[in-house]
């Protein structure tokens, strides 16, 4: 039943998400019939691509219209398909290119928001609480599909 | 709280065009969307405070994805796939 309090946007957005998500999680699973997946490295590994396809498939979900969602995949998109099987993803994914002074903001706590919220180093604090907020639209949308899937399997 | 305020308007008057209504208005619409300062039932929260729980919120967001990232790891490797495609398609319906 689609929840009466929720609007038309964060329900098309759940069902995208949802559908993208589903898909990457048994695209995973026919690839992952091998026994070595077993072993710890492989379940940390497995729980890695599961993390990055939740969040790569709400940023493709929402699409290009937001900031945040182009920082996500940007980040992640070229390698979306061709992720290593070591589980070292925190190498590639650095930037070069280091901003050091972001614009002024208003408030000094801006700065610990800006490491959170995706792409939110070189946004205006406008953008910045714009952008945080359909962030978190979309991350609490994403926690419930999540419990929702982890609850049915366990079912 | 409003003294660093007018500092600010002062230093950084040249670059900004964004005016503080238009901040307070967004730390408002934030403001809603978090569950500790909806539910706390008070009307004065400072800006600051709702950044400071915007990012534990985000955080703690951050946090059960990662957890739910475990467990379905875990649920994926042990379920067959018609129990599978039963319980995506239950959740989907919901």
């Amino acid at each position: 039943m689609i929840s009466k309090g929720a609007t038309w946007n964060s329900n098309s957005c759940r069902i995208k998400f949802a559908r993208r998500f589903v898909s990457a999680l048994l695209h995973m699973r026919n690839r992952n019939t091998r026994p070595g997946s077993l072993t710890i490295e492989g379940v940390r590994t497995h729980t890695q691509r599961i993390k990055i396809a939740a969040y790569l498939s709400m940023a493709q979900a929402v699409g290009s219209r937001r900031a945040w969602s182009r920082a996500v995949l940007s980040k992640h998109g070229s390698r979306a398909r061709r992720h290593s099987r070591m589980g070292r993803s925190s190498v590639g994914l650095k930037k070069t290119r280091v901003i050091r002074s972001y614009p002024p903001g208003e408030l000094g706590q801006a700065k610990k928001l800006r490491q959170l919220v995706p792409g939110g180093k070189t946004m205006d604090m406008c953008s910045l609480l714009e952008e945080t907020a359909h962030y978190i639209k979309c991350l609490a949308t994403q926690v419930k599909v999540m419990q929702t899937l982890a609850d049915n399997f366990s079912k | 709280m409003s003294s660093r305020r007018s500092r600010s308007r002062q230093q950084s008057g040249v670059s900004s065009n964004i005016t503080d209504e238009q901040i307070t208005d967004l730390v408002s619409k934030l403001q809603q969307l978090i569950p500790e300062i909806r539910n706390r039932r008070s009307n004065k929260v400072s800006a600051s405070k709702v950044l400071q729980e915007t990012c534990n919120y985000i955080r703690s967001l951050h946090r059960e994805v990662d957890d739910l990232s475990d467990r379905l790891s875990d649920l994926l490797a042990t379920t067959d796939t018609d129990s599978a495609q039963a319980a995506i398609i239950r959740s989907l319906l919901m």
